[in-house]
């Protein structure tokens, strides 16, 4: 039996990702959900920050007013400098909504991303569907990152569930967290098969690590096999 | 001096004339009196001296600071608001006014009596003024000052009258005027004997500043000193009246913006705020105010401003008066568009900025930057949404985390060794157990913006059972003298 784990880089996930698209006119930035395991993890953010272009266009950043109390803010000394931020900060849920599709309107921006606590009733499956369509239209990516929500009905294309992961092994320090390692959960997607994954995220390189994840000696099957299910 | 005391009547807590009252500025060794009240003056104080000494000459003597900055403002609105009399109007160094009065005194019935209504209308503003015709800019100057009240020179007695006075008014630097006593001459009519040639010889390397024969020579008109006056910025205002009172000014604001930005396409200005104004049948106004992050004049953007702003006018009764007006006028270049057809980008960014600013307000929209700090709640700053950081300094080599904390959250710790990790934290009533560290970084306060006794910070990395990083700190040292025992806050998170 081998085992079978295959590491990659984010382009050669990108291509994958494309390989298996459902029609071949989508595009490749549009809009993609995701849920942060705990209130307090910071996973899914550093999950989108890796995911976005290599570009050094500025990045809409709106967030709700309870996302920045109970999760905090972005901290331009964590992200780093190379993108300029535009940090919007509200308190409505429809007001985050109305920033992103604004937002989505302009080309100039690297990309778009949302942060929204819990499951208002603003965000359904239209508001979702008018995001999607924008973000298409102008080709901008759009993440969403969703806290203490439920996954109900949504026209995103990628929905992600993303938590944090004890650390991979610091190289000089053995008591001390190093790379950090997510689990990364695409549970249902437009335009590729979905699958689950372990990433390990390199700072320094800027360079995202999949491999699939392998539970209690029970070997993985297949690249992103577990927990397969039927595309949306 | 006499701003001063306007300012302080109109907010009701100006001091009574018998006390005597000096604004100071910084000078090199202190503070130095820039201005006196009359008391002041009539107790031996003298603008330039410094304030210690004429403390003890005087030792009611109250001190209170001047707003040089404000003051050149004012002059520069005084300089408009003198346009009453003559069209040429200039501003002379931080305490006087040119006007060039040339063909517009017989309107005022005569020299004299244009420097009477002139007076009059400075005492009206509660300004006193010392005023002077003179041929010349440095005639004028110096007649102002040092000549008899409201003298009056034509060019041929410009010499006789300028003879008279101090050399100290032919406006030169401080080390001039004691090397001219020390030869000697004081007054401008002992200079004007000396035979020209030596003059030119002396202070043939010196400076405008430094050189009496060319301040002569633009004293008594042979040496030209235009005066170039400034324009007052033009005013950019359309209105509708209306034939009745109306609710809703929303039809006609289409209107209203393109003929604005008609006439600042007119002058090839752009505008960076709008304000609309309406005036209700009952006698009371009503504004709305947008603001935008470049100038523009885009009818279409503009009107798209005001949106949702519209609705937040209280029409009382209705309104028959609509004016918009247009401020921040500045000049904007015009940008040739791509050959293809392809839209400008910078721009499409400004506007998006200017609708969400529009929408949810100038605060909301915000562009972080880095700032000179060890703290890390300092060390990021904020600005608008637009503006260039003047210089971002280089990020901190330690690592950050990717989320911060406005308010740093308590939490209640075990820990192994008083200095070291915590083992097990209880954070929002769950409980933390810590399997890997990293740090401790220690930042001390910053004592020269920190209140004394703030207490050091160490932070540590930790990572608990299920994988959470978090950066915490403990606040302060045990028996560090600076309070009890120490408190642990959880200020970030790492991804």
């Amino acid at each position: 039996m081998g085992f079978d784990v295959s590491c990659m880089g984010a382009l050669r996930v990108n291509k994958r990702l494309a390989g298996q698209g459902v029609s071949p006119d989508t595009a490749t930035n549009t809009l993609a959900e995701a849920f942060a395991g705990a209130a307090t993890d910071a996973a899914a953010m550093g999950f989108v920050l890796s995911r976005l272009p290599r570009t050094d266009a500025p990045v809409l950043w709106v967030q709700d007013r309870l996302s920045r109390k109970e999760a905090g803010r972005p901290y331009l000394a964590g992200i780093g400098t190379k993108r300029p931020l535009i940090m919007v900060d509200l308190s409505r849920a429809a007001d985050v909504l109305w920033a992103m599709e604004d937002g989505l309107r302009c080309r100039a921006l690297g990309a778009v991303v949302g942060e929204i606590w819990g499951d208002p009733p603003a965000l359904d499956f239209t508001a979702t569907k008018r995001l999607a369509i924008r973000a298409e239209a102008a080709d901008v990516p759009c993440w969403l990152i969703r806290r203490a929500g439920t996954a109900n009905l949504s026209a995103a294309r990628d929905r992600w569930r993303i938590a944090a992961m004890p650390s991979a092994a610091h190289p000089y320090d053995a008591q001390a967290p190093g790379q950090p390692r997510w689990s990364l959960d695409l549970f249902r997607s437009r335009r590729a098969k979905p699958g689950q994954w372990v990433g390990q995220y390199d700072r320094a390189a800027d360079h995202l690590d999949l491999s699939a994840p392998v539970r209690d000696g029970a070997l993985a099957t297949g690249d992103g096999a577990a927990g397969q299910r039927a595309a949306g | 001096m006499e701003r001063w005391q306007r300012v302080m009547e109109r907010q009701g807590n100006a001091p009574p004339d018998d006390i005597p009252l000096v604004l100071a500025c910084e000078g090199h060794h202190g503070p130095v009196v820039h201005a006196a009240n009359r008391m002041a003056r009539q107790n031996g104080i003298h603008p330039g001296a410094r304030v210690v000494d004429m403390r003890a000459i005087c030792p009611e003597l109250q001190v209170e600071y001047a707003d040089p900055a404000g003051d050149i403002a004012a002059l520069d609105r005084l300089v408009l608001w003198a346009r009453r009399w003559c069209p040429w109007t200039v501003r002379d160094g931080t305490d006087g006014l040119i006007l060039d009065t040339t063909g517009s005194d017989h309107l005022l019935g005569g020299e004299a009596a244009m420097l009477v209504e002139m007076e009059t209308q400075l005492s009206l503003l509660g300004l006193t003024a010392q005023l002077a015709v003179a041929p010349t800019w440095g005639a004028a100057w110096a007649l102002a000052r040092f000549g008899p009240v409201r003298s009056i020179s034509g060019p041929d007695d410009v010499a006789i009258k300028l003879g008279a006075l101090p050399v100290k008014a032919l406006r030169l630097d401080a080390n001039t005027v004691l090397l001219l006593r020390r030869l000697g001459l004081k007054t401008i009519g002992a200079v004007m004997d000396v035979p020209r040639l030596s003059l030119i010889r002396r202070f043939v390397k010196a400076g405008l500043e430094a050189n009496p024969l060319m301040r002569l020579d633009q004293a008594l008109g042979k040496l030209a000193e235009p005066v170039a006056s400034v324009d007052a910025k033009p005013r950019f205002i359309v209105q509708s009246r209306l034939a009745e009172p109306i609710f809703d000014p929303t039809p006609y604001l289409p209107e209203l913006c393109e003929n604005l930005c008609a006439a600042l396409n007119q002058a090839g200005m752009g505008c960076r705020s709008l304000h609309l104004t309406v005036y209700k049948t009952d006698g009371d106004i009503s504004h709305v105010d947008v603001a935008t992050s470049a100038p523009t004049r885009d009818p279409e953007h503009l009107h798209g401003l005001f949106r949702d702003k519209v609705d937040r006018i209280n029409p009382g009764f209705g309104f028959d008066l609509i004016t918009l007006a247009a401020g921040g006028v500045e000049d904007i270049k015009i940008t040739q568009g791509h050959l293809d057809g392809g839209s400008d980008d910078d721009l499409h960014l400004t506007r998006l900025v200017d609708r969400l600013s529009a929408r949810f307000g100038a605060r909301a929209v915000t562009r972080p930057v880095l700032r000179e700090s060890h703290i890390p709640e300092r060390a990021e700053g904020q600005l608008a949404a637009l503006a260039e950081p003047t210089q971002m300094p280089a990020p901190t080599p330690k690592e950050r985390p990717l989320r911060l904390f406005d308010h740093p959250e308590e939490v209640r710790v075990l820990y192994a060794v008083p200095e070291g990790p915590p083992a097990q934290f209880v954070w929002r009533r769950q409980t933390h157990r810590v399997t890997r560290y990293a740090g401790p970084e220690r930042i001390a306060p910053e004592w020269w913006k920190d209140r004394p006794g703030t207490r050091l910070r160490d932070y540590f990395k930790v990572e608990n059972q299920i994988g959470l990083r978090i950066w915490l700190y403990r606040e302060g040292l045990h028996e560090d003298g600076r309070g009890g025992d120490p408190r642990w806050f959880v200020h970030g998170c790492f991804a």
